[in-house]
C-alpha cells in the first residue's frame, strides 16, 4: 500500500506541474471528467487519436512548407485543424503556438512560419511524452492495485 | 700711691669727652639690650620664622654687646681689678660671639635675601592671578549675562519684543553706548533701520546691501569691526572727536523652508539682519574677544528666536485661515441641509397631492372605458388615459430622481435568482419585440451566479429601461442581451479610467450587455443621453415617449449599485450597445448547500430529459468529434457523429431533437447544412434545433449563425456543465442561453 501511496503522490505532483507550467489545462480536467465505468479507456483513446492526427497535421505542414510557392491557405487551413484538435485535448501550449502560427500565416511570413513549425514541434513532443509519461505513472498505479487519484488543477 | 689693684684708665680723665663717650656707652648699653627684647617680643609675635636659633646667636651676641658697653662705663674711672678683668672677659666673648655670628651671617644673608626675592615673585604672582580672576569673573558676568539674554529672547514669541530686548541687554551688558538693528527691505537691495537702543523714532535711514562694509560683515559669520564711519555706524550725534569702536554681526533670518530634517539650514540664498554695537565714545575701550564671542552668540539666538516666531505666527495664521473656513463650510451646509429639507418636505406634499388626483383620473378613465363608448369617445378617453399613465410615470419619476440625487435612496437588496430575473424581464418586452418583428436573444454566462444578493426590482427596472429603449428604436433586426461576470482587465474601460472595481470574496461584478440592430446614435450625442429630460434622438418618431428620464435614472441606479452604464454606438445606423455593469453579493457558504441542493434537484430533473435524446454532430476535425461526442454521450444523449457535411444532410431524421454544427470548418460551409437540414423538414414541428459550436467567438460567426436560423453557438472547447446548461436551455427555450 506504500508503494500504491509514493506513486499517487508522484502522479499528482507530476500533473499539478503539467497545470501549473501551462502544458496542460481546464479542458483536460473536463475530458478527464467524461470517462467513467462505461467508458474507462476515454482519454487513452482521445489522446491516441490526437497524436496520430497530429503527427499527419505536422507531416502536411512540413510538405506544405517545403513547396516551391507556398500556399498559405492551406497551410493555415492545416494550423487550423491542429488548434482545434489541440484546444479540444487541453493542450494549451500547442494551441497558443497555433495560434501565433496563423498570425504568420496571414503575414505570409515564410521564415516565420519555419520557424514556428519546429517550436510546434517541440512543443507537440513535449506533450506528448509528458501524456505518455502520465499514462505510464496511471497503469502502475493500477497494477499497484490502487486507484488513479482525480486532479483538478483549480484545487492545487 | 694707693696699692689698689685698681685699673687706670688708659686715657687721661679729659672730662667733658669722657662724659660723652660715658653717656654713648650708657646708651649703646641701653639699646644693645632693648633689641633683643624686641626681637624676642615680635619673633613671638610672629608665627613665621625659621631662623630663631640665629635669634638667640644674636641675641646673646647683642647681649655681650651691650654687657660690654655697660661695664665699660666702669672703666671710666678708677676701678678694681675685678671690674677690669669681668670687662676683659666680657670683651673676649663678645668677640667670640661676633666672629661667630659674622661667620654665620655670611652663611644666613643670602638665604634670607633670597627669601625676599622669592616673596616678591608671588606677590607679582599673586596679582597677575587676582587680574585674570577678575577678567574671569567678568566673563562670567557676561556668560550669565548671555544666559539671561538668550532666555529672554527665547521665551517671547513676539518678534518685537525679541529684537527689543536683545538690544537693551546687550547694551547693558556691554556696556555700549548704542546698538542698532538693519533689517533687509522687501526687495533685499536695501538695509533699513529697524530698531535702535537709545536713538528715538528709527524710521526712514535706508542703507544699500551692497555696500562693501556691509558684504563683508555678511560673508563671515563672526564679529566684525567695521569703521565708525561707515553708514551703518552713522548713528550718534556727530561732534564727538573719539567714536568708540563699532562692531557688526549678521544675523541669519531663517525660514521655514531652510530647515531641512538632518541638517543645520543650509545659507545660501540667505537675507541677512545687520546688528551694530558702538562703545561708548571716548572711552578708549577696545572690544575684547570674548565680548566679540558673546556678540557671535547672541546673533545666533536671534536667528534662531526669529525664525521660531516667524513659524509660530505662520502656524497661527494657517490656524486662524482654517477656523474661518470650517465656520463658512458650517454655514454653508446647514444652508444645504436646509434647502434640501425644504425640498423634500415639497416634493413630499407635491407628490401626495398629485398622485391624488392622477389616481382619480385613471381609476376613472379605466372605468369609463368599461362601459359604452362611441368610437371616438373611446379613442378620447384611450388617449386621456395615456397621457395620465405617462403622468403618474413621470411624476414617480421626479420623485425617484430627487431621492436619488441628493442620496436618500437606498436600495432594497435581497437575495433573488438571477436567471429568473433576465427571463421576466424578457417575458415583458418580448410582446413588444414580437410585434416590431424584432428577436431578443438572452445568453447568461454560466459563471454567473444562479442567486445574488442585490436590489432587485431596481436592477428589474433598468434591464427593462435599457433593453426597452433598444426595442424602442430598432425598426427592425433584434436585440441581443448578454450577462456574464466581469473580469477585472474588461472591467477597466478606457474611456472610464477612474473605474476601478475589485471583485472580492463576497462579491462579483455582473456586466451586461444590450446589443441593438437599431438607428443608433451620432457619437457627440451620447453624452446627452443621461442628462436630464433631454429627448437625444432630434428625428425621434412620434412612437417615441421617453421622457427623457429613463437612462438618468438607470444610470443613477447604475452608480448607487457601485457600477457603470455606458452607450457605445458607430453611428447613426450602425445599433447602438449599452453596457452596464453592477456589483452584486454572493450568497454567503452557508447559503450553497441548500442552492445546491435546488440546483442537483432541478439538474434530476433535467437529466432524466437528455437520456436517450438523440443528436446529430458533424464536425471534421477527429478529435474534436471524439471530444463532443465523448461529451454528449457522457451526459446520456444518444450520439451520431458524421464528418461531412453531405452525410450530415442524409442522416437527420426528424427524430433528432439537436443537430451540432462545427462551424469552423474550413472546407465545409455549415450555414449551408443548417439550411438545407432546414429545408429538408417542412414542418417546423419536426426540425431539429440547430446549434453551432465554434472556436470563434466573433460577431460575425454569431450573426451569420443567427440569420441562417441556428439557435444558438456554443464556444469550444465546451464543458461538461456548459454543454449540459445548454442542452438544457435550447431544449426549455427553443433557443440558447450563449455560452461564453
Amino acid at each position: 500500500m506504500e508503494i500504491v501511496g509514493q506513486l499517487q503522490k508522484q502522479f499528482v505532483d507530476f500533473t499539478t506541474s503539467l497545470y501549473r507550467e501551462g502544458i496542460l489545462d481546464g479542458q483536460f480536467v473536463e475530458l478527464q471528467k467524461l470517462q467513467d465505468e462505461s467508458t474507462p479507456d476515454f482519454v487513452c483513446e482521445l489522446v491516441s487519436e490526437y497524436f496520430q492526427d497530429s503527427e499527419k497535421i505536422l507531416t502536411n505542414l512540413t510538405t506544405a512548407l517545403q513547396q516551391q510557392v507556398v500556399n498559405f491557405k492551406v497551410v493555415d487551413d492545416h494550423v487550423h485543424q491542429f488548434k482545434g484538435s489541440s484546444s479540444s485535448m487541453g493542450a494549451l501550449r500547442v494551441r497558443n503556438m497555433c495560434i501565433a502560427f496563423k498570425s504568420l500565416c496571414e503575414e505570409k511570413n515564410l521564415d516565420g512560419c519555419l520557424r514556428c513549425l519546429q517550436q510546434l514541434k517541440h512543443e507537440f513532443y513535449l506533450v506528448k511524452n509528458k501524456w505518455e509519461t502520465l499514462f505510464r505513472l496511471e497503469r502502475q498505479i493500477l497494477e499497484a492495485g490502487g486507484a488513479v487519484p482525480f486532479v483538478d488543477y483549480r484545487f492545487y | 700711691m694707693e696699692l689698689c689693684n685698681c685699673i687706670e684708665p688708659p686715657w687721661p680723665a679729659d672730662e667733658l669727652l669722657m662724659k660723652y663717650q660715658y653717656i654713648s656707652d650708657f646708651f649703646i648699653a641701653l639699646a644693645y639690650f632693648s633689641i633683643p627684647l624686641e626681637l624676642i617680643y615680635f619673633v613671638k609675635k610672629s608665627a613665621v620664622f625659621p631662623y630663631r636659633w640665629v635669634l638667640v646667636q644674636f641675641g646673646a651676641f647683642i647681649v655681650l654687646c651691650g654687657a660690654t658697653h655697660l661695664i665699660n662705663l666702669w672703666t671710666f674711672t678708677l676701678h678694681t681689678r675685678t671690674v677690669a678683668v669681668v670687662m676683659t672677659s666680657a670683651k673676649i666673648l663678645t668677640a667670640a660671639v661676633s666672629c661667630a655670628t659674622a661667620l654665620m651671617l655670611v652663611h644666613i644673608i643670602p638665604d634670607l635675601l633670597s627669601v625676599k626675592t622669592r616673596e616678591i615673585f608671588l606677590k607679582n604672582k599673586a596679582a597677575e592671578l587676582d587680574r585674570e580672576m577678575g577678567l574671569i569673573r567678568t566673563q562670567e558676568e557676561t556668560g550669565r549675562h548671555v544666559r539671561m539674554l538668550t532666555h529672554e529672547i527665547r521665551s517671547t514669541l513676539d518678534r518685537h519684543t525679541i529684537l527689543k530686548t536683545t538690544l537693551v541687554e546687550l547694551g547693558s551688558t556691554l556696556g555700549l553706548e548704542e546698538c542698532a538693528l538693519w533689517m533687509p527691505t522687501r526687495t533685499g537691495l536695501e538695509l533699513q533701520l529697524s530698531y535702535t537702543l537709545r536713538h528715538q523714532n528709527p524710521v526712514g535711514f535706508t542703507v544699500p546691501t551692497q555696500l562693501p562694509v556691509i558684504n563683508q560683515v555678511f560673508n563671515t559669520n563672526r564679529a566684525v569691526k567695521i569703521s565708525p564711519s561707515s553708514p551703518v555706524a552713522r548713528l550718534r550725534p556727530t561732534g564727538k572727536y573719539m567714536p568708540g569702536e563699532v562692531v557688526a554681526v549678521r544675523v541669519p533670518l531663517l525660514h521655514l523652508s531652510d530647515f531641512h530634517i538632518h541638517d543645520w539650514p543650509e545659507l545660501s540664498t540667505k537675507r541677512y539682519a545687520l546688528m551694530v554695537l558702538m562703545l561708548p565714545s571716548d572711552s578708549a575701550r577696545q572690544w575684547h574677544v570674548h565680548e566679540l564671542e558673546l556678540v557671535e552668540v547672541v546673533a545666533d539666538q536671534v536667528a534662531v528666536a526669529l525664525s521660531h516666531a516667524a513659524i509660530l505666527e505662520e502656524s497661527m495664521k494657517a490656524r486662524d485661515l482654517l477656523m474661518e473656513q470650517n465656520v463658512a463650510l458650517d454655514h454653508a451646509r446647514r444652508e444645504a441641509e436646509t434647502a434640501v429639507r425644504a425640498r423634500n418636505d415639497f416634493l413630499a406634499v407635491m407628490n401626495h397631492e398629485m398622485r391624488t388626483p392622477m389616481h382619480a383620473i385613471i381609476a376613472l378613465s379605466s372605468l369609463l372605458l368599461e362601459t359604452d363608448l362611441s368610437p371616438e369617445q373611446r379613442l378620447m378617453v384611450e388617449t386621456i388615459l395615456k397621457s395620465s399613465n405617462l403622468l403618474a410615470t413621470l411624476i414617480n419619476d421626479v420623485l425617484d430622481l430627487s431621492r436619488l440625487e441628493d442620496g436618500s435612496l437606498q436600495l432594497e437588496i435581497g437575495t433573488f435568482s438571477l436567471h429568473a430575473l433576465f427571463r421576466e424581464a424578457l417575458n415583458l418586452i418580448r410582446p413588444i419585440a414580437s410585434v416590431k418583428k424584432l428577436y431578443i436573444t438572452m445568453s447568461l454566462s454560466p459563471d454567473l451566479p444562479q442567486y445574488a444578493i442585490g436590489d432587485e426590482k431596481r436592477l428589474m427596472q433598468i434591464i427593462l429601461n435599457v433593453v426597452g429603449n433598444a426595442v424602442k428604436f430598432s425598426k427592425e433586426g433584434g436585440v441581443s442581451v448578454s450577462a456574464f461576470v466581469a473580469k477585472p482587465d474588461s472591467l477597466r474601460d478606457p474611456r472610464t479610467p477612474d473605474f476601478f472595481p475589485i471583485p472580492s470574496d463576497n462579491h462579483f461584478y455582473m456586466r451586461v450587455e444590450v446589443k441593438d440592430t437599431g438607428s443608433g446614435i451620432n457619437p457627440q450625442d451620447i453624452p446627452k443621453l443621461f442628462m436630464k429630460f433631454v429627448h437625444s434622438q432630434p428625428h425621434a418618431t412620434k412612437n417615441s415617449d421617453g421622457s427623457g428620464l429613463g437612462l438618468a435614472i438607470c444610470k443613477r441606479f447604475v452608480n448607487l449599485m457601485e457600477g457603470q452604464l455606458s452607450i457605445e454606438s458607430e453611428g447613426l445606423g450602425k445599433g447602438s450597445t449599452a453596457i452596464f455593469i453592477v456589483k452584486l453579493g454572493i450568497p454567503g457558504r452557508s447559503n450553497e448547500p441548500k442552492l445546491s441542493f435546488v440546483h442537483k434537484g432541478t439538474k434530476n430533473q433535467v437529466k432524466p430529459n437528455f437520456s436517450g435524446l438523440k443528436v446529430v454532430l458533424l464536425d471534421d476535425n477527429s478529435v474534436g468529434r471524439m471530444v463532443t461526442k465523448g461529451l454528449l454521450v457522457h451526459i446520456g444523449c444518444d450520439v451520431l457523429a458524421v464528418s461531412s457535411g453531405d452525410e450530415c444532410i442524409r442522416v437527420v431524421t426528424h427524430e433528432h431533437k439537436v443537430v451540432f454544427l462545427d462551424v469552423s470548418m474550413p472546407g465545409v460551409d455549415s450555414f449551408e447544412v443548417a439550411v438545407k437540414i432546414q429545408e429538408k423538414f417542412s414542418k417546423r414541428v419536426d426540425r431539429p434545433l440547430i446549434v453551432a459550436l465554434t472556436g470563434n467567438n466573433d460577431r460575425m460567426t454569431k450573426e451569420n449563425c443567427r440569420r441562417v436560423g441556428m439557435k444558438g453557438v456554443i464556444l469550444k472547447p465546451v464543458s461538461l456543465d456548459k454543454m449540459r446548461t445548454a442542452l438544457s436551455d435550447i431544449l426549455e427555450h427553443g433557443y440558447l442561453v450563449e455560452s461564453q
